[in-house]
């Protein structure tokens, strides 16, 4: 993560610190960009070797993310993909790997779609109410998952896995009529809950291009409230430093047991969020017909953006393009839509070993850097001395 | 060879010595027409870290023990991975008796009977010794009989004393590394580097591998010594090449040469002297320790006691220095009183205020400071720029952070304030703390603990991989510290460094605290014995002071002991 400089930084060595920068940036980009270049070349080759013409598919993708009802769907999606991400992001940043994402985005969403099929406050108690009722859900979930690590040494990893599963099972259990759901089933055959309220809807903007979700601005408000409490608050501070370094974390003070216990929490919390633009500006009920994957999705979006708040916006911006764009590849033209999962896979893949390649040389580039510029000082500090004698 | 005295300012120094450019053959004394072992001549090594080597020339002459000395830092271990082939100079040539080298793997050296014995062990506890020796070279004398009779041979002929079918876990630290030189001799080295074998050895079993030095000199054997402590050095060597900042700096001989010279050729500057001082030690009791127990229960379920019945107090002004074998306590000890372990029983009071049921971070507010033995586990964020490594330890204190929210400007700005004080080399705060070498780290470590005027300052191995420079300026502000009042407890595996620090000394010996000793009369080797736990009690040496240029404490014959 690199932090930005200090607004009052010294204009004297303003131009050096820029030049540094820089770099960083350069370091940062070549990574993604490089391995997005390689999975389309491995994509179009694909396509080419099965006798399509891949520039024909990239030409129909590229037509679809330029239109603007592709723009629209675009960011729709991306909002989704954003959210799941950061939830990701949060525990990959302490070195937690949040598998359970996925269960705690559905659990949330469903037990949301109740309270808002049984509750009907005005709007703006209703929607914070929603709000609220699926991050403590996704939060509670992940939860035993954290509990679980800290006073049994249970791998999150395992158990989210494990909780994912157990999540699916309870949403069959809970979701049947006289529970969750209504009794006298409607006209279809599947089980959902009954519509949420009115009131439960959340505001969206009518474009040319469709309706455009107003959770995007929830998400924008969680990406900036990351950002802000990874680097400027202690609590941060002291997740980071977990992250970096367990040991030295717990030397300095850092009760890294509570600490695991909130991140994972937090993280659950953001991911119950993801299932909430779905219900609140799409499908006003939870049935079996839910999306699901959106978890493994947030994981590889935040993997893609480097666990930052700016990365994975990109990130999930060019995930939800490759999802929209490609499900138009069957309907437009005689190409596989399964050529999508191979891009996104490819470029996952190529960017966790690039990261590691860059990472790897920029520590020793700054090693080089901080040698010779010091082999430097050195040098004129006895050329100096050197005079003196002289 | 005369003894010159260079006034000059010069890199240069000369000091007993003859300055080592690469037209001369090399400073040893007896260099006569023979083909050196070893010819080092011009290696330059561009090393991604602070320190490169750059013109080193070393000749070894067969048949002796060379000495390298030096900052502790890359450049001795870089040079002798380079002589070992584990890496590759940028420049320069190799040659080993007379004939011109490349080394592309340590295979390639070994071949050479070149034989690297490493600071830590690598032998298998689970396997005898004869199996550990034989591991990896079956070829040379199969793995039977004949494998046997022929380390038993080797013992003999160097004087090793190492019994092939005892299991490695049995053997003492003394033992494992005789195992390692002999596990080298079998490979046919006939040049054998050793990587500051002193560090783990208490000052007996030093004396026993000299010995065993020089049996093997006797034998034709040239040895390779890296070592940065004088006394040693000059106790065993026949030559000695000084390195500094990554270049040979001068040969001196042995026989002339004093401590003080070689210490001023490895600092470049005239040492500080170890002045006489007053003792700082008051009698209000800063730091109380009483009754402190850990057991823990190991792999097969006994229970180990790790720390047995601790009580210690440390008043204002007084620096504690715990003496010990590695791995008796030191660590637990440590850990206990900055509540990074849960105590089984015994109570920790900081000025008069009970710490044993808080964390760690309470305790650090309430003013412990912690130099770590370990600053890599436990001091820095490696990938963290300077500024953050600043912050680490004291994120909830000024100038870190107001309330809640970090200050990164204040914490910058401090950074940049101990950067200059603490003279940390550094072209600037931004850099991570990876890039700096381990001197330099560790003047960063003690100045953010010193930011917060601590009460306390717990410095485990505080000098440990720093070079001599950096070691004078890190006692210096212990010792500043001390006299306005800070209480010290002081870890270290160097006696020296101990005596000639500490106010009072205990012994730890298996979690233990069994003997104590009055820092201005015990020698060295009475403490080493009460290490090895031969002695308790209060130790008495009759001898006085050591002899070294060691001055003690003046002012401790009033001072009331410690503890009970």
């Amino acid at each position: 993560m690199t932090s930005p400089n200090p607004p009052a930084a010294q204009a004297a060595d303003r131009p050096r610190k820029r030049q540094i920068d820089l770099e960083r940036i350069g370091l940062g980009l070549a990574a993604p960009v490089l391995a997005v270049l390689l999975s389309v070349i491995i994509a179009g080759t694909l396509l080419a070797v099965s006798g399509r013409d891949p520039f024909g598919a990239f030409r129909i993708m590229w037509n679809y993310g330029t239109a603007s009802d592709g723009q629209v769907a675009v960011l729709n999606k991306a909002t989704v993909y954003y959210l799941a991400a950061a939830a990701a992001a949060f525990g990959f940043r302490m070195n937690l790997f949040n598998i359970g994402i996925e269960g705690q985005y559905k659990l949330a969403m469903m037990m949301a779609a109740f309270v808002g099929t049984q509750i009907d406050l005005p709007a703006f108690l209703q929607i914070p109410l929603l709000l609220i009722v699926a991050m403590f859900v996704g939060g509670l979930w992940a939860s035993i998952a954290g509990v679980l690590k800290v006073y049994r040494g249970v791998s999150e990893v395992i158990s989210t896995i494990m909780l994912n599963a157990i999540a699916t099972a309870v949403i069959g259990v809970l979701l049947v009529p006289g529970i969750l759901a209504p009794k006298t089933g409607g006209t279809t055959n599947s089980i959902q809950t009954a519509k949420i309220s009115e009131s439960s809807h959340f505001f969206s903007i009518e474009t040319q291009g469709g309706t455009l979700w107003g959770f995007i601005v929830i998400a924008a408000l969680v990406g900036v409230v990351f950002h802000f409490t990874l680097n400027r608050t202690r609590f941060g501070f002291d997740l980071r430093a977990t992250g970096r370094s367990e040991t030295a974390a717990k030397a300095s003070g850092v009760n890294v047991k509570r600490m695991v216990i909130t991140s994972i929490v937090v993280s659950g919390a953001l991911a119950g969020l993801v299932g909430l633009p779905e219900l609140m500006q799409n499908t006003p009920y939870f049935g079996q017909n839910v999306q699901v994957g959106l978890g493994f999705i947030g994981i590889s979006v935040a993997l893609l953006g480097r666990n930052t708040p700016i990365g994975i916006a990109f990130s999930a911006l060019l995930f939800a393009f490759l999802d929209a764009s490609g499900a138009q590849l069957p309907t437009r033209g005689d190409y596989p839509a399964e050529i999508i999962p191979v891009i996104q896979g490819t470029i996952v893949i190529c960017v966790v070993v690039a990261y590691e390649l860059v990472r790897r040389f920029g520590l020793k580039r700054q090693q080089q850097k901080v040698g010779a510029e010091l082999a430097a000082q050195a040098a004129a500090a006895a050329a100096a001395q050197k005079e003196v004698a002289a | 060879m005369s003894l010159q005295r260079d006034e000059a300012p010069d890199d240069q120094q000369e000091i007993a010595i003859t300055p080592s450019d690469s037209a001369s053959p090399g400073g040893i004394p007896s260099a006569g027409t023979a083909t050196p072992a070893v010819e080092l001549r011009g290696i330059t090594k561009r090393f991604p870290g602070v320190v490169a080597n750059h013109d080193i020339d070393i000749t070894v002459q067969r048949g002796t023990v060379h000495a390298l000395m030096g900052e502790n830092g890359a450049s001795k271990s870089t040079l002798m991975k380079i002589l070992y082939g584990m890496q590759k100079p940028d420049e320069g040539t190799i040659a080993i008796n007379g004939e011109q080298v490349v080394f592309a793997t340590p295979g390639d050296a070994i071949a050479r009977g070149i034989g690297m014995v490493h600071q830590h062990f690598m032998l298998a506890d689970n396997l005898t010794v004869w199996e550990n020796i034989v591991l990896g070279s079956e070829k040379l004398y199969g793995i039977g009989a004949k494998a046997k009779a022929k380390i038993r041979e080797l013992s003999d002929q160097y004087g090793l004393g190492v019994r092939p079918d005892e299991l490695v876990e049995d053997l003492g630290v003394a033992d494992r590394q005789r195992v390692e030189i002999l596990k080298v001799l079998y490979r046919g080295a006939r040049i054998l580097i050793l990587d500051e074998p002193t560090a783990v050895l208490v000052p007996q079993e030093v004396d026993a591998l000299f010995d065993n030095l020089r049996e093997l000199k006797a034998e034709g054997v040239t040895v390779i010594f890296i070592s940065h402590k004088l006394h040693e050095v000059l106790s065993v060597a026949d030559a000695i090449s000084v390195i500094r900042r990554g270049t040979t700096v001068g040969d001196a001989d042995p026989k002339v040469v004093t401590a003080r010279q070689l210490a001023e050729l490895m600092v470049g500057a005239e040492l500080p002297s170890p002045e006489s001082r007053e003792s700082t030690v008051t009698d209000v009791e800063m730091l109380r320790v009483e009754g402190l127990r850990i057991a823990k229960p190991d792999a097969e379920g006994v229970e180990r006691v790790v720390l047995d019945d601790i009580s210690l107090r440390i008043h204002k002004g007084e620096i504690l220095g715990i003496a010990g074998v590695e791995g008796n306590g030191q660590a637990e000890l440590v850990e206990a009183i900055m509540g990074m372990l849960p105590l089984d029983a015994g109570t920790v009071t900081l000025d008069g205020a009970d710490l044993t049921g808080t964390r760690t971070r309470a305790r650090r507010e309430a003013g412990i400071g912690y130099i770590p033995e370990d600053r890599h586990r436990h001091g820095l964020l490696l990938e963290a720029p300077l500024w953050e490594n600043r912050i680490l330890g004291h994120v909830t204190e000024r100038p870190n952070s107001k309330g809640a929210l970090l200050d990164p400007a204040g914490a910058r700005a401090d950074t940049q304030r101990i950067v200059e004080q603490y003279d940390v080399r550094t072209p600037g705060i931004e850099v991570t703390a990876a890039s700096l070498s381990g001197g330099n780290q560790q003047k960063l470590i003690i100045g953010r603990e010193m930011s917060h005027d601590p009460k306390l300052l717990i410095a485990a191995h505080p000098t440990r991989g720093v070079d001599v420079g950096a070691q004078a300026q890190i006692w210096e502000q212990i010792r500043s510290a001390q006299r306005e009042g800070l209480a010290v407890l002081l870890i270290s595996a160097d006696l020296d460094e101990l005596i000639g620090l500490s106010d009072t000394i205990r012994v730890i010996y298996r979690g233990a605290l069994v003997a104590d000793a009055d820092p201005a009369t015990v020698t060295a080797e009475d403490l080493g014995t009460a290490m090895t736990g031969a002695a308790t009690g209060h130790i008495v040496s009759d001898t006085g002071t050591t002899g070294s240029d060691r001055v003690p404490p003046t002012d401790t014959a009033d001072y009331v002991q410690a503890g009970e």
